[in-house]
């Protein structure tokens, strides 16, 4: 594994008192895509969400050396890390346009626009729709938006939550491989899925999370080719 | 009643429509922005007429140059309102609502009292000024210069808050309406937004106040009758709609006026309220609501 640019230890977190993470150990090394997989209610929405601060959390995170201990979610998000969030949300009355634009809001200075070039690049059909309201598109263009959205906040690490959730199959694909365009421009990956074998083949390694912990981790490869693990943890 | 009366009266009342309207305006921008409803609206219209009371008393300073001046002190006081009491009741875990109501309320409360204790409960009025006394005519219609100067500065006010709206900034302030918690992920600071947005809504009730002190009269509980107007301007134009707070601003003042010619002056306001009655029976979301 590469130097890790996101490392986390005994990472806990609780939702209404209910524990959802024990003590989470993970590193996603610099340029990686990591996978985090695992069946409904093994805490992997909560373990983005409580790395890019939206709750709050005991153990430690380090993002490219600095502690992220009680840093608000907005300046997580200025610090390089984006969130492509479960459901999306999007704005939904405002356009596709400002929906991106947006997201270069909080930084300044004349390159802030320049990830639109590559946003629209991936996501052609995101240029055809600039001026249509986030809410009019369909759930792949949505998605492609959100992670759009991320990408203009010019993240080192784009964390995705279960980007292939409520759309089209044919559309998973394109968006797995946008996944890994968007590595191979350097920006390093942390992505939680329920699609299992189309996941590991563009991940370098994985993390099984149950109930809060992880019980497994490995090379996506190994994870793949062992059914052990698949029929214990991830139920198939 | 002869067709020039009417028409003097009409303008009068579109006039007062445009100041009713940014007083409105403010109260919808916050309303729509973080859904708190800011019962001490009027309240803020009152200090800023004080404002301009004490600094004309003691400085000798004309109303209409104050008008930077308060609008900016406004946004102040509007600011410290947020992080110092809004901040706090978002923050609440139970009965949000509540408590929110409450914590405006009981401001709204407090600025009375206050009111009373420093500047007297005795009505004031600026008797001097740029603006004080004239009058412009056109044939036989004659205007206050001061309402004139009033529904200018207001529309004026009105348009400004129409280019913010345009602005980058007035997309941000869009998406944090729509959602408070997304924002956060592409690095925006949703408490830096709602500061604004109440700096921005005290301002622009401000602006209002400094105009209205030219011909009002200045008591600590003048805001009373302007808040009150200003839920039904926002009601009949739909929550958060600024376009919506324009035309009903006017509606309103229109038909106050129209009330105090044909029935009687002491009685105006029946027909703003029966205006309210009938939002609420046959569209209660408003003109431009969307709700």
């Amino acid at each position: 594994m590469p130097a890790p640019i996101l490392h986390v230890r005994g990472l806990t977190a609780a939702y209404r008192g209910l524990r959802a993470l024990h003590g989470i150990d993970l590193d996603v090394g610099e340029g990686e895509v990591v996978a985090v997989v695992g069946a409904n209610g093994a805490g992997k929405s909560t373990l983005l969400r409580a790395i890019a601060g939206q709750m709050s959390i005991g153990g430690s995170v380090q993002f490219a050396g600095k502690s992220l201990a009680r840093v608000p979610a907005h300046q997580i998000n200025r610090l390089g890390i984006g969130l492509v969030p479960e459901g999306r949300r999007l704005f939904p009355r405002l356009s596709v346009e400002d929906n991106l634009r947006l997201g270069a809001y909080a930084r300044r200075g004349p390159d802030r626009f320049k990830p639109l070039d590559f946003v629209f690049t991936l996501f052609p059909r995101l240029q055809e729709r600039l001026s249509q309201r986030a809410e009019t598109l369909s759930g792949g263009e949505q998605q492609m938006l959100a992670i759009g959205r991320a990408l203009m906040t010019a993240p080192k690490l784009l964390m995705l939550d279960e980007p292939s959730q409520g759309i089209m199959p044919r559309l998973v694909d394109d968006i797995l491989a946008a996944v890994r365009r968007i590595r191979d421009a350097g920006v390093t990956i942390l992505i939680v899925e329920q699609r299992l074998a189309e996941t590991l083949e563009i991940a370098d390694r994985a993390y099984v999370l149950q109930t809060g912990r992880v019980v497994m981790q490995g090379s996506a490869a190994e994870i793949a080719g062992n059914a052990e693990i698949r029929r214990a943890y991830l139920g198939m | 009643m002869t067709a020039s009366l009417v028409l003097q009266v009409a303008i009068g009342g579109l006039l007062m429509g445009l100041v009713y309207a940014l007083v409105a305006a403010g109260l919808s921008l916050i309303f729509g922005l973080m859904d708190v409803v800011n019962f001490a609206h009027g309240q803020l219209l009152m200090l800023a007429m004080y404002a301009v009371f004490e600094f004309h008393t003691l400085l000798g300073l004309d109303p209409l140059v104050q008008l930077p001046l308060v609008a900016a002190l406004l946004f102040v006081l509007g600011v410290a309102i947020y992080r110092g009491l809004i901040a706090r009741a978002l923050a609440v875990r139970f009965n949000t609502g509540m408590v929110q109501i409450f914590v405006t309320f009981g401001l709204s409360i407090f600025l009375v009292g206050f009111a009373q204790l420093v500047f007297g409960t005795d009505f004031r009025s600026v008797n001097s000024g740029l603006l004080f006394g004239r009058t412009v005519a056109i044939g036989q219609i004659v205007l206050p210069l001061p309402q004139i100067a009033a529904g200018l500065v207001c529309l004026l006010a009105f348009a400004a808050l129409m280019l913010i709206a345009r602005t980058e900034f007035g997309r941000a302030l869009e998406a944090t309406r729509e959602d408070r918690d997304a924002v956060a992920l592409i690095g925006i600071d949703r408490n830096r937004i709602f500061s604004l947005g109440w700096g921005i809504g005290a301002a622009t009730v401000g602006i209002a106040g400094v105009m209205l002190a030219s011909f009002y009269y200045i008591s600590p509980t003048v805001g009373d009758s302007f808040a009150l107007i200003a839920y039904v301007t926002v009601a009949l134009g739909g929550f958060g709609s600024l376009i919506g707070a324009l035309i009903a601003g006017l509606l309103i003042g229109l038909t106050e006026a129209m009330t105090a010619l044909v029935i009687d002056p002491s009685l105006k306001q029946i027909g703003v309220f029966m205006i309210y009655v009938l939002v609420l029976m046959v569209r209660p979301r408003g003109l431009f609501g969307r709700l």
